[in-house]
């Protein structure tokens, strides 16, 4: 469930986040020009040196790979069969090189840097009404209660395996749901109590300000 | 993300029933003999979402399993996550979740009074099928270059696992509409 460790110290480590996440929407869209199957194997190969470029190695390629195979197998062979194999070469080998490149922005971006981006992506939106602040509110409690919830999953299949219910899916799921609705009130519950709310404890706040400012002069 | 009417209170809702869907993805998949595909707990999510916390919250959760996916999180079934998922041939069973939530939600405020199990069944499966493969199948026709006919065949055999599945989220809806009302309760619009 943890990510591995983005830390680094290789030219491709310490690129911006923004520049790389630029680069890779870039190399995206410029694949799709290429029409040859022999121009793509080496739009892989260039993916895949990046690897060792950045103090991975191959391995680390194939592990990203590895989920993919089973898929391009069969649509490598559908398209042989129904196509041409230049076609099924083609189609095949840009989806693992832009997959190699993306996935090789995932393990050299830590992901503060990522969200970094995110938030500062969302922030020209704050006119239209996107508050950027709830936006990092909601990556981080996200964060905190993946493992929560999963470790409530993992209890509730244990106590209904015990009685002989853990292929009910209905017996595993209510429960979850259950807790998930109990933990979010709680959990708003201790945020607001913090008066995070963003509108009313700012304008709370401000109001104060204003009568300190009265006050003041 | 949140619009001025996003209250604190709904951003906790929408960060949690992302956490949850993550978490889906631990429940191994389950093999039902006659379908001979197996069934991921994981794609209830966006079902679950919608039906228990409406349109808006629904939607802007499933955009948050989609953000956490692409900054890195492994937490798609299977283990994947990362950016290389927005480049395969499945993008649209991902990014799908968000208008498949968001009918979903819209589906169950509608039908909100009157809800039973037949009805929330029928909004599970209008959203969490019909409009999310009428998101992945295209997609998948575009990024493969499959002829549609082979990729019409390639997802029906996930169909009737996810019949399933939106029988299942019909019963949590129902069950949770009753203990736990979250879509009908009165929306301050002073606040």
């Amino acid at each position: 469930m943890t990510k591995p460790d983005a830390r680094g110290s290789s030219a491709i480590h310490r690129m911006p986040a923004g520049i790389k996440l630029l680069a890779l929407a870039v190399a995206g869209s410029a694949v799709v020009l290429v029409g040859d199957w022999r121009v793509m194997l080496a739009c892989l190969a260039l993916a895949l040196l990046l690897y060792p470029a950045a103090g991975l190695t191959f391995r680390d390629a194939a592990r990203q790979l590895r989920p993919l195979l089973w898929m391009l197998v069969i649509l490598f062979a559908a398209q042989a069969w129904f196509e041409s194999f230049a076609l099924a070469a083609l189609v095949v080998l840009r989806i693992a090189a832009l997959v190699a490149l993306a996935a090789l922005v995932t393990l050299t971006t830590p992901m503060a840097a990522m969200i970094a981006v995110v938030e500062r992506v969302v922030s020209p939106f704050r006119r239209l009404g996107v508050d950027p602040e709830k936006v990092g509110l909601a990556f981080a409690l996200a964060l905190r209660f993946i493992p929560v919830i999963a470790a409530q999953a993992g209890e509730i299949r244990e106590a209904q395996r015990a009685r002989g219910l853990d292929r009910n899916l209905v017996a595993l799921a209510l429960p979850l749901i259950v807790r998930t609705l109990r933990t979010a009130d709680a959990v708003a519950d201790a945020v607001e109590a913090r008066s995070f709310d963003a509108d009313a404890a700012g304008e709370r706040v401000a109001r104060l300000k204003m009568k300190v400012d009265r006050s003041s002069e | 993300m949140s619009e001025a009417r996003t209250s604190t209170r709904d951003v906790v809702f929408i960060a949690l029933f992302a956490a949850l869907t993550a978490a889906l993805a631990l429940f191994p998949p389950l093999q039902v003999p006659l379908l001979g595909v197996p069934v991921t707990a994981q794609s209830m999510g966006p079902m679950l979402a919608g039906a228990i916390l409406g349109a808006r919250r629904g939607a802007l959760s499933m955009l948050l399993v989609v953000a956490l996916v692409a900054i890195g999180l492994p937490i798609l079934s299977g283990g994947r996550g990362g950016l290389g998922v927005f480049f395969g041939p499945t993008v649209g069973f991902l990014v799908g979740w968000l208008p498949a939530a968001y009918v979903t939600g819209l589906l169950h405020e509608k039908g909100w009074r009157s809800l039973s199990l037949v009805s929330s069944f029928a909004y599970c499966a209008i959203g969490g099928i019909l409009v999310l493969y009428a998101v992945g199948i295209p997609l998948m026709i575009l990024n493969t270059g499959l002829a549609p006919a082979k990729a019409f065949a390639a997802t029906g055999v996930f169909v009737p696992g996810d019949l399933i599945k939106a029988a299942i989220t019909a019963v949590v809806a129902v069950a949770v509409k009753r203990s736990y009302p979250l879509i009908d309760r009165p929306r301050a619009r002073i606040g």
